[in-house]
């Protein structure tokens, strides 16, 4: 296998586009916005991250990918799914780490879900967005006291 | 034991407080792990593999190879993307600042798309060392950045490529978080003389294996 390296500090003219963050046009009908900033382990932000995310339904599938600003914040356009799989990337991260988004409002699915069936309340509640005015918020804490729960492949 | 490096990695400064310090939680994969994008509503152009298009200056290269993945197969039909520094060391990023010339005509940007075979070819030129900030007089070896999407989530990669050689690299942190010694050589491409056009590019050979499962296609 060929070893991660890091994506390092300077990608933001080379991997971002502008349709990056929209998994689906703004026009799209029930489509949203899923924000969320990023934070190091001192909960300062991280201006220089990359999300990634990917969507699969019976319906539907879709890729989204944002870059941080120097605010450390990131937003997806997108629409529902169980959850949402991503992907953060960072100068100082020698790997991606890997997450899911998942929505509080679909209390049904979750209740089923294999996965946040193995987590305690604490590591399960850093999956779940928070509703927001025009979609949801997601924030992500690559460490400290309010880790983001990540996964292994 | 994984290939990858470990997340913290104090001789690379930056790790200290972006390292989770929690282990990652197995994940049971589901169909959204095991698949992945195809691009296929933004597709690649054929000049974008030639980041010289404009007339770069430098040592002109031919940098190919065949992405598979971990049981050998061919991965056709993925997308590479790759970023590189200028002749002289510098991103044409804003955000860097070092001061070395610019050059107006390349931007170091380009991707490919694998063919029927997983061959990948890039047309670019060498890119140059550059100092960073992570120890006294520290500087990164020439090298291109690749990220790679194989077949599925899982597969995703992101990696930099290197010249063989180079004398930065034993006190470069970042391809020495690789531990282990041969994972580390296969970051390294190899001069491939088989490749070179003559009279006008040599050429590098860096071939790329992806881990991680992808859907097993259907039977037809």
């Amino acid at each position: 296998m060929t070893p991660s390296q890091t994506i390092g500090p300077f990608f933001t003219h080379a991997l971002p586009y502008p349709e990056g963050p929209l998994v689906v046009p703004l026009s799209q009908p029930h489509s949203f916005w899923v924000r969320g900033k990023v934070f190091d382990g001192v909960n300062a932000p991280v201006p220089d991250a990359l999300i990634e995310s990917w969507q699969v339904t019976d319906e539907f599938s879709g890729f989204g990918r944002c870059p941080t600003d120097e605010e450390g914040n990131w937003a997806l356009h997108t629409v529902k799914a169980p959850y949402l799989v991503l992907s953060v990337f960072a100068r100082g991260l020698l790997n991606r780490v890997v997450t899911r988004i998942y929505f509080p409002d679909q209390e049904q699915l979750n209740a089923t879900d294999p996965v946040l069936a193995t987590l305690d309340d604490t590591a399960r509640a850093t999956l779940l967005a928070r509703a927001a005015d025009d979609g949801y918020t997601f924030d992500i804490h690559l460490q400290g006291e309010h880790e983001t729960t990540f996964f292994a492949l | 034991m994984t290939v990858h490096p470990p997340l913290l990695w104090p001789a690379y400064k930056s790790t200290l407080l972006r390292a989770p310090s929690k282990a990652p939680v197995p994940l049971q994969l589901s169909v959204s792990e095991l698949t992945g994008p195809t691009f296929s509503d933004r597709p690649v152009e054929a000049h974008e593999s030639d980041l010289t298009r404009q007339g770069a200056i430098g040592e002109r290269l031919i940098v190919h190879g065949v992405l598979r993945d971990d049981t050998g197969r061919p991965i056709p039909h993925s997308v590479i993307e790759v970023w590189q520094t200028n002749a002289a060391g510098r991103y044409a990023n804003r955000a860097d600042q070092h001061p070395a010339p610019l050059d107006p005509n390349f931007t170091g940007v380009g991707r490919c798309v694998t063919d029927a075979q997983g061959h990948y070819r890039f047309q670019t030129i060498r890119p140059g060392a550059y100092p960073w900030r992570n120890h006294d007089n520290a500087w990164r070896p020439a090298h291109i950045h690749f990220s790679l999407f194989g077949r599925a989530f899982t597969q995703r990669l992101i990696t930099q490529m290197y010249f063989p050689g180079d004398p930065l690299f034993d006190q470069d942190p970042v391809l020495n978080s690789v531990r282990d010694p041969a994972a580390r050589q296969r970051l390294i491409s190899a001069f491939d003389l088989s490749a070179t056009e003559p009279e006008w590019a040599l050429a590098y050979r860096f071939d790329i294996v992806l881990g991680g499962q992808s859907a097993t296609p259907m039977e037809p």
